[in-house]
């Protein structure tokens, strides 16, 4: 069996029989060469991939779609470049995770590694964004703005920059890689491997000093890191986007079937309205469309598709929604004067209800909209409240437990703390550390002479302040006392009018090393 | 039986041409990324063999270096002095200025508790114990008690020199050994355990810790003091404190009366960088019962 072998060369809408490349479709319109990938009667089990050429769309959706490919690139470039005061000793860039330093800026706020949970808020904000939108628009999330859809379309332009649209694409694959072939197909993989670069180069922006590691990544003076997560980028935007492109969403990326079960018939998604179109079939200029459908089966639908695929086949695992089509079949539907809409967002239902001789209405607010939109704002609340009101000191109090106590030789017993004042303000702060829970202790501070029972420290902006204490209850007090006593170990912020600052306590216990 | 390879109908492949027992099989060829990355593999390992050290045993030059000249041993020289030069600065203040000094500057305090944490741990937390709890015949650092003194200075001292060391400086003391010697007999050093418990507080004969006043006012109050509350001059134990180096039971000590103990602690000198052993110092001072 060798029809394996002859496919290889099979360009997607390989002629197909009776048909011949220049088809009538309807006055104006040209019936176009093209096959869905996926198509039933050609499918195989071991059959090779087949190459897409999509053509060029015009319309809306085409336009929202540049606009929006515009959009996500600048920010991903131009992100990393904003400045922004973080103040003394930190880094002056927006958006940076700093692994070095341990920090994670974004504009004003400041993150620290132990508040990594609103970073986990985030993304649960995102995961039932993407939820959301997806009950109410489908894969509008794939179609629009996914990362490879994004470099893919990119990639797309430089191909039909290089090569041509569809077309020209389409021949140019059937020469013999040589001469003009093997000229622009170096052209388009040297672009391909450029953009490839500089989207690797600026990911690593966002984890260094942006206008200091660019010089230095050149002049090789960067961490090793930095040109391994460059490399990797640049490896996977170039397979990702220039040679595996479809076959990602089809096969690899696993949010399409998890969308499955997150759409319902309620959902607005790219339709073929076949009760309008069929019977499909070419049309003459003088013919009357009684009795007919809209659909000319000119194929330009078929030959916008960036996965290759027919709409008018139904919905479609491969479908994206990136709706290039509606723009493809509108067009053709206002040259032969028919209403546009033939491939439209619509949902199920309403495919149903004209079935049924019903008007089309759209169903938004449902009990899974409800349950996303509220989740999504009582989430959202929290992080705004929790950043808000998030506390500029923090205290992490350690008890020595090697040993948990320790005998003096009069019988007194000694417990040691590591007292970590955690200063998150801009500025250096004075703090006043007490202890509530014991009488008649002592207390001993490792580099500071200490005369009462309480400790004056200050903490720059920033910084962690790590103070050792020792706290000593005499024999007396211990044996009137169980093994442990509960105590608090309370830090307040002192200001330069003598008021209190902010204030924050943790607790922990005293162990009197009694049974 | 044929020889010849068929086209298989089905997958569009040829078999191997030999049969076994009337299977044939195909001969599938491996999947090309396959066979590429294996190529890819064989090239990068001939590279390597060129730039990294490869081959070994060759006659005159022992293994080959490589045109890099890789040298992990050499690298981690490399690594060793740059951690030594970034530490130049900080061990540089640390011995310019009194140890006082070191624990008043937040700064200073902070590198000479990490270094000092991690050179005990190196160096001393083996007899001394983790964080300095100390063990049975090793001094737990943590307390009020030292035989030696227990501020900066004196720490500084007993690390620098040791004690029993063999250092000229060294501190040194010895208790004799008054069984071993003959120095005492046996009633008479069973007589002193029990004034020595009854110093220390435990449960004792109290008629035979009266016998022993006068052995203890002869033999051993000239270290340990009359009270028996020692001379730290001397390294000579408190003995009516409840801290016991060698145990406080009636074995214990009539095992030290006895037999005399005679604990060695090393040099650090040699070993040691100057700003190690202040480190050191410090952080053993910090231990809870710096004096
Ligand atoms: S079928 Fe239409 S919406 Fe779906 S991927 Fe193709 S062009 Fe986009
Ligand atoms: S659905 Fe529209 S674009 Fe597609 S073949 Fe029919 S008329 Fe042409």
């Amino acid at each position: 069996m060798t029809q394996k072998k002859t496919n290889k060369t099979t360009i997607i809408g390989g002629t197909k029989p009776g048909k011949g490349a220049k088809a009538h479709a309807s006055h104006g319109i040209e019936a176009v060469d093209a096959q869905a990938v996926n198509s039933t009667e050609s499918r195989e089990l071991y059959a090779s991939r087949v190459q897409i050429h999509p053509k060029l769309a015009h319309g809306l959706y085409r336009k929202i779609k540049w606009l929006l490919l515009f959009a996500t690139l600048a920010v991903y470039y131009v992100l990393p470049w904003i400045r922004w005061d973080h103040g003394a000793n930190a880094p002056d860039q927006a958006v940076l995770a700093d692994f070095a330093g341990r920090r994670f800026y974004f504009f004003w706020i400041e993150l620290w590694p132990q508040e990594v949970y609103y970073i986990t808020g985030l993304l649960i904000l995102g995961a039932f964004s993407l939820f959301l939108a997806t009950a109410l628009f489908g894969r509008v999330w794939c179609g629009y703005t996914c990362p490879q859809t994004i470099w893919t379309d990119l990639f797309i332009v430089v191909e039909r920059w290089v090569e041509g649209d569809r077309n020209a694409r389409i021949k140019l694959a059937k020469q013999p890689m040589r001469g003009q072939r093997l000229v622009k197909t170096v052209i388009k993989h040297v672009i391909w491997l450029l953009i490839s670069f500089v989207t690797g180069a600026a990911f690593i922006l966002y984890f260094h000093d942006a206008p200091t590691i660019t010089p230095a990544f050149f002049l090789g003076k960067a961490p090793g890191s930095a040109y391994l997560f460059a490399g990797i980028l640049t490896f996977t935007t170039y397979s990702l986007a220039g040679l595996m492109r479809e076959q990602v969403c089809t096969y690899l990326c696993p949010w399409p079937r998890i969308q499955a079960a997150l759409t319902d018939e309620d959902t607005l998604e790219v339709t073929y309205r076949g009760y309008r179109g069929e019977p499909r079939g070419p049309h003459k200029k003088k013919d009357s469309w009684e009795g007919r459908g809209d659909c000319i089966d000119c194929n330009l639908c078929v030959a916008v598709c960036p996965m290759g695929i027919d709409i008018r086949d139904g919905d479609q695992l491969e479908c994206i929604n990136c709706a290039l089509c509606i723009d493809a079949c509108d067009g053709v539907m206002k040259k032969i004067g028919r209403p546009v809409g033939l491939i439209a967002y619509d949902t199920e239902k309403n495919r149903q209800r004209h079935e049924c001789g019903e008007k089309p209405k759209l169903n938004i607010i449902r009990a899974r909209t409800i349950a996303y939109g509220s989740l999504i704002t009582l989430i959202g609340a929290l992080m705004v409240v929790g950043l808000s009101t998030r506390s500029m000191l923090d205290l992490n109090v350690l008890r020595d437990r090697s040993p948990t106590y320790v005998r003096l030789s009069d019988g007194a017993i000694r417990n040691g703390y590591l007292v970590k004042v955690i200063n998150k303000g801009t500025k250096t702060r004075q703090f006043e550390i007490s202890f509530s829970g014991l009488s008649d202790y002592s207390i001993k501070v490792i580099g500071q002479k200490i005369t009462g029972k309480t400790v004056l420290i200050s903490a720059r902006a920033d910084e962690v302040r790590n103070v050792k204490m020792y706290v000593t209850l005499p024999k007396s007090q211990i044996s009137v006392s169980g093994s442990s006593i509960p105590i608090s170990i309370d830090v307040s912020e002192q200001l330069a009018d003598g008021k209190i600052g902010e204030t924050q306590s943790n607790k922990s216990v005293f162990m009197t090393g009694m049974k | 039986m044929t020889d010849k390879p068929e086209l298989d109908g089905h997958s569009g492949v040829f078999t191997t041409g030999h049969e076994w027992d009337g299977i044939r099989e195909l001969n599938t060829p491996l999947p090309k990324w396959w066979l590429y990355i294996n190529y890819i593999s064989i090239i990068w390992a001939i590279i390597y063999c060129i730039f990294m050290p490869s081959w070994p045993g060759l006659p005159g030059m022992g293994y080959f270096k490589g045109l890099r000249h890789h040298s992990e041993r050499a690298n981690v020289a490399v690594a060793l002095d740059k951690l030594q030069a970034a530490r130049a600065a900080n061990a540089q203040s640390l011995t310019s200025v009194s140890l006082d000094q070191v624990e008043n500057d937040p700064d200073l305090l902070t590198f000479a508790m990490a270094a000092g944490r991690s050179a005990f741990g190196d160096n001393c937390a083996t007899c001394h114990g983790s964080n300095g709890i100390g063990s049975i015949g090793f001094p737990a650092l943590n307390d009020d008690v030292w035989l030696w003194g227990g501020n900066l200075d004196e720490i500084k001292q007993t690390i620098t020199y040791g004690i029993r060391s063999g250092h000229d400086e060294a501190h040194f003391s010895q208790m004799p050994a008054f069984g071993r010697d003959e120095l005492l007999s046996v009633s008479e050093i069973s007589d002193l355990t029990e004034l020595v418990l009854a110093m220390g507080g435990s449960d004792h004969d109290q008629s035979a810790a009266t016998r022993a006043t006068v052995n203890f006012d002869e033999q051993c109050s000239i270290c340990h003091a009359e009270d028996g509350t020692g001379d730290r001059y001397q390294g000579a134990p408190n003995l009516i404190d409840s801290e016991w180096l060698y145990g406080g039971s009636r074995r214990a000590i009539t095992e030290t009366i006895t037999n005399s103990r005679f604990g060695i602690m090393p040099t650090w000198e040699q070993r040691l960088q100057p700003w190690t052993i202040d480190s050191l110092a410090v952080y053993v001072h910090s231990l809870g019962g710096g004096e």
